[in-house]
């Protein structure tokens, strides 16, 4: 509680003095590559989404191949700030994982990542680039040993380390202030997005989309769009492979009900007696039982809408994204491809849909040579 | 006065800190949990803290987290807690649940204070919870005549000592190591400190739990504190043991052990 104060308190000042804004921005631009490019995908568009315009945010063209660097640049600037040494973090996919490992290395701090071993397992090639980057590893191999049994861990060291060391939480989720601090550095994605748009289309789009695990990506995308009240903001949970039974879905706006998850309140996958159900996705990186708040607050208000994607609609998404665009996407962005066509062919040809592509799916080639059988 | 009250001033009254014992209900399974605390309270454990499993148990070590998950897969469910509470209170033992707080959430705060107010529980050990968040606990525990523990840790700076220790009842629950729960082979200094801090703010008595596991360390901590809590060690020699009788047995030769340095302390 006393490290959220510090936290909070740190985060605070960081914000509003122009030195570390202007380090940060400078990062994110020489070192991360944004602004990311607004691809347009015409040939997706016209033969697998009904037609509509689909414009992609390239974040999986951010160093390290995913949004993930934008959070994990500023959190760790503000552990060197607070005088801290040590960066902690859990990972699901490991893109967050190699998002943090990166910038430790870059600015010369110790890493440890948690990964539920299951995840260590179909995402071996992250587990890799994090090794390479200097970061230690460490599986994790309680509960279901996946993304909420990393996270479950990563607390239990943050307790035991908290004066030397940083949880650098990668999604919108846990205690105050990390969902309103990751949202504020990923909100990047939508400043530039929406004017990338105006820039290129002319107008707004009919729709945002993006794939809600946590949902860092898409509050990312989203936020910049919610005065926009003609825009539709349209979350893409991860379905699984069960027709939503317990256990084989990891849709929690959907299927789930209020309750406390790793000290945040929010929606929460779980039995009548508030213990957390186990989850399954064909995506590492959307696995998760909770979500971050403010998705559920955007639920609850009416300004988003989310729908759930199994596992075999975000394996067409990604086999049509890489067939007509040349571009693989992640597991988890694969899911926001598969809610596009759907879309595209619900609203027709006269909509312009933007599409957060949030990484990119070279940690997922394994996983679907399997499922292609190829 | 709640049984918790009642407990701690006995002790104060023969002029030594009170014992604690933990262990989650449900392990290693429902009726030997119950034999095992009753036995530790036969063997010297003043008060007794029954766990409520919990499938995300952030704040446990792994000892206490295995049993934890062994309890669930076992079956165990809130009704059986409330079981082996009003077991243990019966046995006119002092009877504490110690649960993350989304299970309370779920059941109701207002039904599960109703509920084990009526079994006999004394009331609720919060490691999750912050006075700030805790909504209409407060209330409800006064009605029902609950205890309400909150935990400080040596790095709550003062105020949210102030804030922490005001909302109490009963005691004020001090983790001594920063950390998750688990035996320590030595005491962490900082729990002296933290103790000394916490009745600066408060009246009511101060225990110190994580980390304790053996009678020299039990001796240590009662030298400053009103209450000594120990719940990974009970947990180990039940997980240790081979059968129920071995569980038991093991729980109560621990709780005499721990007794004895409690008095020494």
């Amino acid at each position: 509680m006393a490290a959220l104060e510090q936290l909070e308190k740190e985060y605070d000042a960081a914000r509003r003095d122009p030195e570390f804004t202007a380090e940060l921005d400078d990062l994110l631009k020489n070192y991360a590559g944004r602004p990311t490019l607004l691809t347009e995908a015409k040939r997706f568009g016209a033969h697998r989404a009904g037609g509509a315009r689909i414009m992609l945010k390239r974040e999986d063209l951010a160093h390290t191949g995913s949004h993930k660097i934008n959070n994990v640049l500023g959190q760790v600037l503000l552990t060197k700030r607070m005088g801290k040494t040590r960066v902690i973090a859990e990972t699901g996919a490991g893109q967050h994982g190699v998002a943090t490992a990166t910038a430790c290395a870059l600015l010369g701090l110790e890493c440890v990542v948690y990964m539920g071993e299951e995840d260590t397992r179909r995402q071996a090639l992250n587990v890799s680039r994090m090794r390479m980057l200097g970061a230690e590893v460490i599986p994790v191999t309680t509960g279901t040993r996946t993304l909420k049994d990393a996270m479950n861990d990563a607390f239990r060291d943050w307790v035991a380390t908290v004066g030397n060391t940083h949880y650098c939480i990668g999604s919108v989720g846990g205690p105050h202030p990390f969902p309103m601090m990751v949202r504020d550095f990923q909100r990047i994605i939508g400043v530039e997005a929406r004017q990338q748009i105006l820039d290129q289309a002319g107008r707004l789009p009919d729709a945002v989309v993006a794939c809600v695990g946590g949902g860092s990506n898409a509050i990312g995308v989203f936020h910049a769009f919610i005065p926009d009240t003609d825009v539709r903001l349209v979350g893409c949970e991860a379905g699984g492979d069960g027709g939503g039974r317990p256990y084989r879905t990891a849709a929690t706006l959907g299927l789930g009900s209020p309750g406390v998850l790793h000290g945040m309140r929010t929606y929460v996958l779980q039995d009548a007696e508030g213990q957390t159900l186990g989850t399954h996705s064909i995506s590492a990186g959307l696995d998760y039982p909770g979500v971050g708040p403010e998705h559920s607050w955007l639920k609850d208000a009416g300004r988003a809408t989310y729908r759930s994607v199994s596992d075999s609609e975000a394996m067409e998404g990604f086999s049509a994204l890489c067939t007509t665009e040349g571009i693989i996407p992640a597991l988890e962005s694969s899911h926001a491809v598969a809610g596009a066509m759907s879309l595209g062919r619900e609203l027709g040809p006269d909509a312009l849909i933007l599409v957060n592509l949030s990484g990119r799916g070279d940690k997922d080639v394994a996983t679907a040579s399997a499922w292609f059988g190829v | 006065m709640s049984a918790v009250t009642t407990a701690f001033t006995k002790a104060a009254a023969a002029d030594r800190a009170a014992l604690i014992g933990y262990l989650p209900a449900g392990f290693p399974d429902k009726a030997t949990a119950i034999k095992a605390a009753i036995a530790m309270a036969e063997a010297g454990a003043d008060i007794i803290e029954v766990g409520l499993p919990y499938s995300d148990p952030v704040m446990d070590g792994p000892v206490i987290a295995n049993a934890v998950h062994r309890a669930l897969t076992n079956g165990t469910r809130v009704a059986d807690v409330l079981d082996t509470v009003g077991a243990i209170a019966s046995a006119g033992v002092a009877t504490l649940v110690m649960t993350y707080w989304n299970p309370i959430a779920q059941y109701g705060v207002d039904a599960f204070a109703r509920d084990l107010a009526s079994v006999g529980g004394s009331g609720l050990i919060t490691p999750d919870l912050t006075p700030e968040e805790a909504g209409i606990w407060p209330e409800v525990s006064a009605r029902y005549g609950l205890d309400r523990v909150f935990l400080v840790a040596p790095s709550s700076p003062d105020h949210r000592i102030a804030r922490i220790t005001s909302a109490c009842s009963g005691f004020v629950y001090a983790a001594s190591l920063m950390g998750t729960t688990g035996a320590r082979s030595a005491v962490d200094s900082s729990a002296v400190g933290l103790v000394e801090r916490a009745r600066e703010h408060t009246g009511l008595p101060v225990a110190v739990g994580v980390g304790v596991s053996n009678s020299e360390q039990a001796a240590e901590v009662a030298g400053f504190a009103d209450g000594v809590i120990v719940g990974t060690a009970f947990v180990r020699r039940l997980g240790d043991a081979i059968s129920g009788e071995g569980a038991v047995s093991a729980a109560r030769d621990l709780a005499a052990d721990l007794a004895q340095g409690i008095r020494r302390g």
